[in-house]
Protein backbone atom coordinates (compact mmCIF):
# COMPACT_ATOMS: atom_id res chain seq x y z
CA UNK A 1 0.00 0.00 0.00
CA UNK A 2 1.60 3.18 -0.70
CA UNK A 3 0.92 6.03 1.87
CA UNK A 4 -1.61 8.25 0.00
CA UNK A 5 -4.45 10.71 1.26
CA UNK A 6 -6.50 10.64 -1.22
CA UNK A 7 -6.14 9.31 -4.90
CA UNK A 8 -8.21 11.51 -7.66
CA UNK A 9 -8.35 9.60 -10.89
CA UNK A 10 -8.46 12.13 -13.68
CA UNK A 11 -11.26 11.23 -16.54
CA UNK A 12 -9.99 14.03 -19.12
CA UNK A 13 -8.00 16.66 -19.37
CA UNK A 14 -10.81 19.33 -18.30
CA UNK A 15 -11.95 17.08 -15.47
CA UNK A 16 -8.06 17.12 -14.53
CA UNK A 17 -7.79 20.71 -14.50
CA UNK A 18 -11.18 20.79 -11.93
CA UNK A 19 -9.87 18.43 -10.06
CA UNK A 20 -6.69 20.45 -9.57
CA UNK A 21 -8.62 23.54 -8.75
CA UNK A 22 -10.59 21.28 -6.26
CA UNK A 23 -7.51 20.16 -4.21
CA UNK A 24 -4.72 22.81 -4.61
CA UNK A 25 -2.83 20.76 -3.00
CA UNK A 26 -2.99 17.35 -4.54
CA UNK A 27 0.17 16.88 -6.81
CA UNK A 28 -0.21 15.79 -9.99
CA UNK A 29 1.19 12.13 -10.97
CA UNK A 30 2.09 10.73 -14.65
CA UNK A 31 3.52 7.54 -15.08
CA UNK A 32 4.49 7.79 -11.40
CA UNK A 33 7.97 6.38 -11.54
CA UNK A 34 9.12 9.00 -9.74
CA UNK A 35 6.56 9.99 -7.33
CA UNK A 36 5.85 6.21 -6.18
CA UNK A 37 9.57 5.83 -5.32
CA UNK A 38 9.46 8.95 -3.40
CA UNK A 39 6.56 7.80 -1.16
CA UNK A 40 8.31 4.21 -0.54
CA UNK A 41 11.03 6.22 0.82
CA UNK A 42 8.66 8.48 3.54
CA UNK A 43 8.84 11.17 0.97
CA UNK A 44 6.17 12.57 0.34
CA UNK A 45 3.83 10.29 2.70
CA UNK A 46 0.10 11.09 3.22
CA UNK A 47 0.02 13.50 0.18
CA UNK A 48 -3.23 13.77 -1.83
CA UNK A 49 -2.43 13.06 -5.70
CA UNK A 50 -4.44 13.76 -8.71
CA UNK A 51 -3.49 11.09 -11.31
CA UNK A 52 -3.55 12.01 -14.84
CA UNK A 53 -2.00 8.39 -15.93
CA UNK A 54 -5.77 7.49 -17.59
CA UNK A 55 -5.66 10.39 -19.88
CA UNK A 56 -4.63 8.29 -23.62
CA UNK A 57 -5.65 12.14 -24.72
CA UNK A 58 -1.81 13.40 -23.86
CA UNK A 59 -0.44 10.35 -25.58
CA UNK A 60 0.93 9.84 -29.21
CA UNK A 61 3.06 12.04 -31.69
CA UNK A 62 1.68 13.99 -34.28
CA UNK A 63 3.29 16.03 -37.10
CA UNK A 64 1.22 19.08 -37.38
CA UNK A 65 0.53 20.89 -40.77
CA UNK A 66 3.21 23.61 -40.29
CA UNK A 67 5.64 20.68 -39.63
CA UNK A 68 6.20 20.98 -36.06
CA UNK A 69 6.15 17.43 -34.22
CA UNK A 70 3.85 17.74 -30.90
CA UNK A 71 4.72 14.73 -28.23
CA UNK A 72 1.70 14.20 -25.94
CA UNK A 73 3.06 14.62 -22.17
CA UNK A 74 1.71 11.00 -21.36
CA UNK A 75 3.73 9.38 -24.09
CA UNK A 76 6.05 6.90 -22.53
CA UNK A 77 9.59 6.98 -23.66
CA UNK A 78 9.06 3.09 -25.44
CA UNK A 79 6.87 4.60 -27.61
CA UNK A 80 8.90 7.85 -28.50
CA UNK A 81 11.75 5.39 -29.38
CA UNK A 82 9.31 3.58 -31.87
CA UNK A 83 7.42 6.76 -33.09
CA UNK A 84 8.04 6.36 -36.82
CA UNK A 85 7.53 10.43 -37.00
CA UNK A 86 10.67 10.76 -34.22
CA UNK A 87 12.64 7.99 -36.60
CA UNK A 88 12.49 9.89 -39.20
CA UNK A 89 12.73 13.49 -38.44
CA UNK A 90 14.64 13.31 -34.87
CA UNK A 91 16.50 10.60 -34.28
CA UNK A 92 18.47 11.85 -31.71
CA UNK A 93 15.96 11.54 -29.21
CA UNK A 94 15.14 8.42 -29.73
CA UNK A 95 19.05 7.45 -29.23
CA UNK A 96 19.08 9.73 -25.90
CA UNK A 97 16.17 8.20 -24.47
CA UNK A 98 16.61 4.71 -25.72
CA UNK A 99 19.37 4.97 -22.77
CA UNK A 100 17.21 5.83 -19.59
CA UNK A 101 16.93 2.91 -17.33
CA UNK A 102 15.54 -0.67 -18.37
CA UNK A 103 12.41 -2.06 -20.68
CA UNK A 104 10.51 -2.14 -17.76
CA UNK A 105 11.42 1.57 -16.65
CA UNK A 106 11.24 3.31 -20.03
CA UNK A 107 7.27 1.76 -20.46
CA UNK A 108 6.17 3.60 -17.63
CA UNK A 109 8.24 6.62 -17.66
CA UNK A 110 6.85 9.68 -19.74
CA UNK A 111 8.77 12.45 -21.27
CA UNK A 112 6.52 14.93 -19.53
CA UNK A 113 7.27 13.61 -16.56
CA UNK A 114 10.82 13.78 -17.06
CA UNK A 115 11.15 17.33 -17.95
CA UNK A 116 8.14 18.10 -15.01
CA UNK A 117 10.71 16.91 -12.06
CA UNK A 118 13.21 19.32 -12.71
CA UNK A 119 16.13 17.10 -12.88
CA UNK A 120 19.40 17.82 -14.22
CA UNK A 121 19.67 14.21 -15.34
CA UNK A 122 16.91 13.73 -17.47
CA UNK A 123 18.38 11.75 -20.61
CA UNK A 124 15.80 13.53 -22.57
CA UNK A 125 16.09 17.08 -21.40
CA UNK A 126 19.41 17.94 -23.36
CA UNK A 127 18.62 16.43 -26.49
CA UNK A 128 14.86 18.09 -26.22
CA UNK A 129 17.26 21.64 -25.58
CA UNK A 130 19.20 21.15 -28.30
CA UNK A 131 16.07 20.61 -30.57
CA UNK A 132 15.08 24.18 -29.36
CA UNK A 133 11.79 22.26 -27.86
CA UNK A 134 8.54 24.36 -26.32
CA UNK A 135 6.82 23.17 -23.15
CA UNK A 136 2.72 23.58 -24.27
CA UNK A 137 1.42 23.73 -20.83
CA UNK A 138 -2.82 24.37 -20.10
CA UNK A 139 -4.21 25.85 -17.00
CA UNK A 140 -7.59 27.63 -16.16
CA UNK A 141 -6.47 30.38 -17.97
CA UNK A 142 -5.85 28.65 -21.53
CA UNK A 143 -2.71 27.75 -22.98
CA UNK A 144 0.94 28.81 -23.17
CA UNK A 145 4.11 27.69 -24.56
CA UNK A 146 7.27 28.73 -23.58
CA UNK A 147 11.16 27.39 -24.52
CA UNK A 148 12.26 24.55 -22.53
CA UNK A 149 15.02 26.46 -21.62
CA UNK A 150 13.02 28.45 -19.64
CA UNK A 151 10.88 26.10 -18.04
CA UNK A 152 13.70 24.86 -16.05
CA UNK A 153 14.15 27.02 -13.20
CA UNK A 154 16.21 25.33 -10.88
CA UNK A 155 16.66 22.10 -9.73
CA UNK A 156 13.26 19.86 -9.06
CA UNK A 157 11.60 23.51 -9.50
CA UNK A 158 10.21 23.82 -13.59
CA UNK A 159 7.88 27.12 -14.51
CA UNK A 160 4.88 25.59 -14.17
CA UNK A 161 1.87 27.54 -12.73
CA UNK A 162 -0.55 26.22 -9.58
CA UNK A 163 -3.22 24.51 -11.75
CA UNK A 164 -1.45 24.15 -14.99
CA UNK A 165 -1.11 20.55 -16.52
CA UNK A 166 2.09 20.06 -19.01
CA UNK A 167 0.42 19.09 -22.46
CA UNK A 168 3.24 18.67 -24.63
CA UNK A 169 6.52 19.50 -25.85
CA UNK A 170 6.53 20.94 -29.27
CA UNK A 171 9.33 20.79 -31.60
CA UNK A 172 9.22 23.36 -34.07
CA UNK A 173 10.51 22.59 -37.79
CA UNK A 174 13.32 25.05 -37.80
CA UNK A 175 14.33 22.78 -34.55
CA UNK A 176 15.06 19.81 -36.82
CA UNK A 177 15.30 20.66 -40.71
CA UNK A 178 18.86 20.06 -41.98
CA UNK A 179 19.83 19.79 -38.38
CA UNK A 180 21.74 16.27 -37.96
CA UNK A 181 22.41 15.27 -34.37
CA UNK A 182 24.23 13.32 -31.97
CA UNK A 183 23.80 12.19 -28.23
CA UNK A 184 26.34 10.66 -25.92
CA UNK A 185 26.11 9.56 -21.91
CA UNK A 186 28.46 8.98 -20.05
CA UNK A 187 27.81 6.87 -16.85
CA UNK A 188 29.05 4.01 -15.17
CA UNK A 189 26.73 1.33 -16.41
CA UNK A 190 25.46 0.92 -20.09
CA UNK A 191 21.75 0.39 -18.42
CA UNK A 192 19.64 1.20 -14.86
CA UNK A 193 21.91 3.97 -14.30
CA UNK A 194 21.92 7.57 -13.62
CA UNK A 195 24.18 10.09 -16.58
CA UNK A 196 27.29 11.23 -14.64
CA UNK A 197 26.98 13.94 -17.98
CA UNK A 198 24.49 13.66 -21.40
CA UNK A 199 25.48 15.38 -23.89
CA UNK A 200 23.48 16.55 -26.91
CA UNK A 201 24.63 18.22 -30.48
CA UNK A 202 23.04 19.25 -33.41
CA UNK A 203 24.22 20.69 -36.49
CA UNK A 204 23.13 22.38 -39.71
CA UNK A 205 25.82 22.01 -42.37
CA UNK A 206 26.21 24.38 -45.59
CA UNK A 207 25.56 22.65 -48.57
CA UNK A 208 29.19 22.13 -49.53
CA UNK A 209 29.73 20.81 -46.49
CA UNK A 210 32.55 22.71 -45.71
CA UNK A 211 31.00 25.28 -42.66
CA UNK A 212 28.87 25.16 -39.92
CA UNK A 213 25.63 27.28 -40.25
CA UNK A 214 24.04 26.38 -36.91
CA UNK A 215 24.98 24.47 -33.80
CA UNK A 216 23.08 23.84 -30.78
CA UNK A 217 24.81 21.50 -27.87
CA UNK A 218 23.19 20.92 -24.28
CA UNK A 219 23.98 19.06 -21.67
CA UNK A 220 22.66 17.65 -18.49
CA UNK A 221 25.18 17.59 -15.29
CA UNK A 222 26.76 20.13 -16.65
CA UNK A 223 24.97 22.69 -14.30
CA UNK A 224 22.14 22.45 -11.61
CA UNK A 225 19.65 21.78 -14.54
CA UNK A 226 20.14 20.82 -18.32
CA UNK A 227 21.77 23.93 -20.33
CA UNK A 228 22.74 25.06 -23.57
CA UNK A 229 26.16 26.04 -24.10
CA UNK A 230 25.98 29.60 -25.74
CA UNK A 231 29.62 30.64 -25.72
CA UNK A 232 30.42 26.96 -27.45
CA UNK A 233 28.26 27.30 -30.18
CA UNK A 234 28.93 30.80 -31.03
CA UNK A 235 32.55 29.80 -31.89
CA UNK A 236 31.39 27.32 -34.37
CA UNK A 237 28.61 29.32 -35.79
CA UNK A 238 29.71 29.90 -39.11
CA UNK A 239 32.92 28.50 -39.12
CA UNK A 240 34.44 26.39 -41.50
CA UNK A 241 35.12 22.34 -40.36
CA UNK A 242 38.57 22.70 -39.25
CA UNK A 243 40.28 20.07 -36.36
CA UNK A 244 41.92 23.08 -34.79
CA UNK A 245 37.67 24.44 -34.66
CA UNK A 246 36.68 20.93 -32.75
CA UNK A 247 39.34 21.61 -30.20
CA UNK A 248 38.49 25.85 -29.77
CA UNK A 249 34.81 24.35 -29.62
CA UNK A 250 35.82 21.66 -26.82
CA UNK A 251 37.90 24.75 -24.81
CA UNK A 252 35.04 27.18 -25.17
CA UNK A 253 32.40 24.95 -23.52
CA UNK A 254 34.13 25.80 -20.05
CA UNK A 255 33.07 29.19 -19.96
CA UNK A 256 29.20 27.93 -20.00
CA UNK A 257 28.95 24.99 -17.59
CA UNK A 258 29.08 24.69 -13.86
CA UNK A 259 29.46 20.88 -12.85
CA UNK A 260 29.64 20.02 -9.15
CA UNK A 261 31.45 17.57 -7.11
CA UNK A 262 29.28 14.46 -6.85
CA UNK A 263 30.13 10.93 -5.75
CA UNK A 264 29.35 9.98 -8.87
CA UNK A 265 32.60 12.26 -10.14
CA UNK A 266 34.67 15.31 -9.04
CA UNK A 267 34.21 18.41 -10.83
CA UNK A 268 37.63 18.46 -12.50
CA UNK A 269 36.25 14.88 -14.13
CA UNK A 270 33.44 16.33 -14.80
CA UNK A 271 35.16 19.47 -16.96
CA UNK A 272 37.28 16.93 -18.52
CA UNK A 273 34.16 15.11 -19.66
CA UNK A 274 32.32 17.88 -21.16
CA UNK A 275 34.97 19.01 -23.18
CA UNK A 276 35.47 15.21 -24.30
CA UNK A 277 32.63 14.78 -24.68
CA UNK A 278 31.33 18.09 -26.92
CA UNK A 279 34.06 17.49 -29.22
CA UNK A 280 33.11 13.80 -29.81
CA UNK A 281 29.83 14.37 -30.14
CA UNK A 282 30.13 17.63 -32.61
CA UNK A 283 32.70 15.31 -35.03
CA UNK A 284 29.87 12.57 -34.80
CA UNK A 285 27.61 14.83 -36.21
CA UNK A 286 29.93 16.26 -38.67
CA UNK A 287 30.31 12.80 -40.23
CA UNK A 288 26.64 11.76 -39.56
CA UNK A 289 25.70 15.14 -41.54
CA UNK A 290 28.46 13.86 -44.29
CA UNK A 291 31.07 16.20 -43.79
CA UNK A 292 34.82 15.78 -43.36
CA UNK A 293 36.85 16.77 -40.73
CA UNK B 1 -9.50 10.05 5.58
CA UNK B 2 -11.14 6.64 5.32
CA UNK B 3 -9.75 3.95 2.86
CA UNK B 4 -10.94 4.70 -1.07
CA UNK B 5 -11.96 1.71 -2.51
CA UNK B 6 -12.38 1.70 -6.79
CA UNK B 7 -14.00 -0.98 -8.85
CA UNK B 8 -11.18 -2.69 -11.07
CA UNK B 9 -12.07 -4.34 -14.43
CA UNK B 10 -9.39 -5.82 -16.53
CA UNK B 11 -8.10 -9.10 -18.30
CA UNK B 12 -5.96 -11.12 -15.98
CA UNK B 13 -4.56 -14.11 -17.78
CA UNK B 14 -6.78 -14.49 -20.37
CA UNK B 15 -9.98 -14.20 -18.08
CA UNK B 16 -11.96 -11.37 -17.68
CA UNK B 17 -12.72 -10.21 -13.42
CA UNK B 18 -13.71 -7.27 -11.54
CA UNK B 19 -13.05 -6.49 -7.52
CA UNK B 20 -13.27 -3.43 -5.37
CA UNK B 21 -9.77 -2.23 -4.76
CA UNK B 22 -8.03 0.13 -2.32
CA UNK B 23 -6.71 2.94 -4.34
CA UNK B 24 -3.79 3.39 -2.82
CA UNK B 25 -2.86 -0.64 -3.73
CA UNK B 26 0.16 -1.19 -6.05
CA UNK B 27 -0.70 -3.53 -8.67
CA UNK B 28 1.82 -6.19 -7.35
CA UNK B 29 0.05 -5.81 -3.79
CA UNK B 30 -3.31 -6.66 -5.58
CA UNK B 31 -2.08 -9.30 -8.19
CA UNK B 32 -0.82 -11.13 -4.77
CA UNK B 33 -3.12 -10.29 -2.19
CA UNK B 34 -6.42 -10.42 -3.94
CA UNK B 35 -5.99 -12.60 -6.91
CA UNK B 36 -3.46 -14.91 -5.28
CA UNK B 37 -0.65 -14.34 -8.44
CA UNK B 38 2.18 -15.39 -6.05
CA UNK B 39 4.78 -15.57 -8.89
CA UNK B 40 4.63 -11.59 -8.60
CA UNK B 41 7.56 -11.27 -6.57
CA UNK B 42 8.30 -7.96 -4.25
CA UNK B 43 11.93 -7.69 -4.35
CA UNK B 44 13.67 -3.93 -4.34
CA UNK B 45 9.80 -2.02 -4.58
CA UNK B 46 11.46 0.96 -5.85
CA UNK B 47 11.54 -0.17 -10.05
CA UNK B 48 15.46 -1.52 -9.85
CA UNK B 49 14.93 -5.33 -10.08
CA UNK B 50 12.50 -6.31 -12.08
CA UNK B 51 11.01 -9.64 -9.75
CA UNK B 52 7.64 -8.06 -9.85
CA UNK B 53 7.96 -7.37 -13.97
CA UNK B 54 3.91 -8.28 -15.53
CA UNK B 55 2.71 -7.60 -18.95
CA UNK B 56 0.48 -5.18 -19.71
CA UNK B 57 -1.14 -4.88 -22.89
CA UNK B 58 2.21 -6.14 -24.07
CA UNK B 59 4.21 -4.19 -22.53
CA UNK B 60 6.66 -5.43 -19.35
CA UNK B 61 6.18 -3.13 -16.66
CA UNK B 62 7.11 -3.05 -12.80
CA UNK B 63 4.19 -3.70 -10.82
CA UNK B 64 5.17 -2.52 -7.29
CA UNK B 65 5.38 1.30 -9.12
CA UNK B 66 2.46 0.84 -10.70
CA UNK B 67 -1.51 1.68 -8.85
CA UNK B 68 -3.52 -1.65 -9.28
CA UNK B 69 -6.28 1.15 -10.43
CA UNK B 70 -4.51 2.04 -13.59
CA UNK B 71 -4.99 -1.43 -14.85
CA UNK B 72 -8.89 -0.72 -15.61
CA UNK B 73 -10.12 -1.75 -19.05
CA UNK B 74 -6.29 -3.06 -19.62
CA UNK B 75 -4.61 -6.94 -20.10
CA UNK B 76 -2.73 -8.26 -17.73
CA UNK B 77 -0.28 -11.75 -18.19
CA UNK B 78 1.76 -13.09 -15.33
CA UNK B 79 3.93 -16.54 -14.97
CA UNK B 80 0.71 -18.25 -14.34
CA UNK B 81 -0.78 -17.18 -17.54
CA UNK B 82 1.83 -18.83 -19.49
CA UNK B 83 1.62 -22.28 -17.59
CA UNK B 84 -0.79 -24.86 -19.25
CA UNK B 85 -4.40 -25.25 -17.57
CA UNK B 86 -2.63 -28.64 -16.38
CA UNK B 87 0.41 -27.41 -15.53
CA UNK B 88 2.35 -28.14 -18.65
CA UNK B 89 5.40 -25.17 -18.91
CA UNK B 90 5.62 -22.70 -21.80
CA UNK B 91 8.62 -23.11 -23.91
CA UNK B 92 10.48 -19.93 -22.21
CA UNK B 93 9.62 -21.82 -18.76
CA UNK B 94 10.70 -25.08 -19.93
CA UNK B 95 14.17 -23.77 -21.19
CA UNK B 96 14.38 -21.90 -17.91
CA UNK B 97 14.65 -25.41 -16.69
CA UNK B 98 16.50 -27.30 -18.87
CA UNK B 99 19.39 -24.30 -19.15
CA UNK B 100 19.41 -24.17 -15.64
CA UNK B 101 18.38 -20.65 -15.20
CA UNK B 102 16.94 -21.09 -12.30
CA UNK B 103 19.08 -20.99 -8.58
CA UNK B 104 16.82 -19.20 -6.18
CA UNK B 105 14.55 -18.59 -8.48
CA UNK B 106 13.63 -15.50 -6.85
CA UNK B 107 14.25 -13.50 -9.83
CA UNK B 108 12.44 -15.93 -12.45
CA UNK B 109 9.32 -15.42 -13.01
CA UNK B 110 10.05 -11.88 -13.77
CA UNK B 111 12.95 -12.69 -16.13
CA UNK B 112 10.44 -14.80 -17.62
CA UNK B 113 7.75 -12.24 -18.55
CA UNK B 114 10.72 -10.13 -19.80
CA UNK B 115 11.50 -12.90 -22.35
CA UNK B 116 8.17 -13.41 -23.24
CA UNK B 117 7.55 -9.74 -24.14
CA UNK B 118 10.62 -9.58 -26.50
CA UNK B 119 10.29 -13.75 -27.65
CA UNK B 120 6.52 -12.42 -29.12
CA UNK B 121 8.51 -9.86 -31.46
CA UNK B 122 9.86 -12.57 -33.23
CA UNK B 123 12.68 -11.34 -34.22
CA UNK B 124 16.02 -12.99 -33.92
CA UNK B 125 18.49 -10.83 -31.84
CA UNK B 126 21.89 -11.11 -30.92
CA UNK B 127 23.62 -11.98 -27.42
CA UNK B 128 24.08 -8.57 -26.60
CA UNK B 129 20.71 -7.03 -27.62
CA UNK B 130 19.31 -9.72 -25.34
CA UNK B 131 21.16 -8.51 -22.76
CA UNK B 132 19.92 -4.95 -23.19
CA UNK B 133 16.51 -6.37 -23.11
CA UNK B 134 16.52 -7.80 -20.22
CA UNK B 135 18.12 -5.10 -18.71
CA UNK B 136 15.14 -4.39 -16.23
CA UNK B 137 15.97 -7.38 -14.33
CA UNK B 138 18.62 -8.24 -11.72
CA UNK B 139 19.66 -11.30 -10.62
CA UNK B 140 21.85 -12.24 -7.91
CA UNK B 141 22.76 -16.29 -8.35
CA UNK B 142 22.64 -17.20 -11.47
CA UNK B 143 25.44 -14.39 -13.18
CA UNK B 144 23.23 -14.28 -16.39
CA UNK B 145 24.55 -17.10 -18.78
CA UNK B 146 22.33 -19.62 -18.38
CA UNK B 147 19.26 -17.16 -18.67
CA UNK B 148 20.15 -15.84 -21.88
CA UNK B 149 21.19 -18.98 -22.88
CA UNK B 150 17.42 -20.12 -22.57
CA UNK B 151 15.84 -16.96 -24.18
CA UNK B 152 18.38 -17.53 -26.84
CA UNK B 153 17.44 -21.16 -27.18
CA UNK B 154 13.59 -20.38 -26.99
CA UNK B 155 13.56 -17.18 -29.64
CA UNK B 156 15.51 -19.82 -32.28
CA UNK B 157 12.92 -22.64 -31.39
CA UNK B 158 9.93 -19.92 -32.20
CA UNK B 159 11.59 -18.59 -35.15
CA UNK B 160 11.90 -22.35 -36.48
CA UNK B 161 8.28 -22.79 -35.81
CA UNK B 162 7.67 -19.83 -37.95
CA UNK B 163 9.75 -20.79 -40.36
CA UNK B 164 7.80 -23.89 -41.21
CA UNK B 165 4.49 -22.16 -40.72
S1 LIG C 1 10.04 -5.34 -6.82
FE1 LIG C 1 9.36 -4.21 -8.50
S2 LIG C 1 11.18 -3.71 -9.50
FE2 LIG C 1 11.90 -4.66 -7.70
S1 LIG D 1 18.09 -17.17 -9.35
FE1 LIG D 1 18.35 -16.19 -7.46
S2 LIG D 1 18.07 -14.10 -7.96
FE2 LIG D 1 18.09 -15.05 -9.86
Amino acid sequence: MYDMKALYEAESVDHALALMQEHPDALVMAGGSDVLIKMREGKLAGREFVSIYMLDEMRGITLTKDGTIRIGSLTSFSHVIRSEIVQQHIPVLAEAISMIGGPQVRNIGTIGGNTCNGVTSADSGATLMALDAEVELRGPEGTRVIPLQKFYIKPGVVDIKRGELQMALLIKKEGYEGYTGHFIKYAMRDAMDIATLGCSVNVRLSEDKQTIEDCRVAFGVAGPVPMRLPSAEEVVRGASISDDLMHAFAEATEADVNPRTSWRAKKEFRLHLIKTMAERALRACITKAGGTI
Amino acid sequence: MAPQHKLVSFTLNGKPTQKMIDVRASLSDMLRNDYSMHSVKEGCEVGECGACTVLIDGETFNSCIYLAVWVEGKDVVTTEGLTGEDGTLSDIQQSFVDEFAVQCGYCTPGFIISAEALLRENKRYTRDELRKMMAGNLCRCTGYENIINAVEKTMEERLEAKAKG
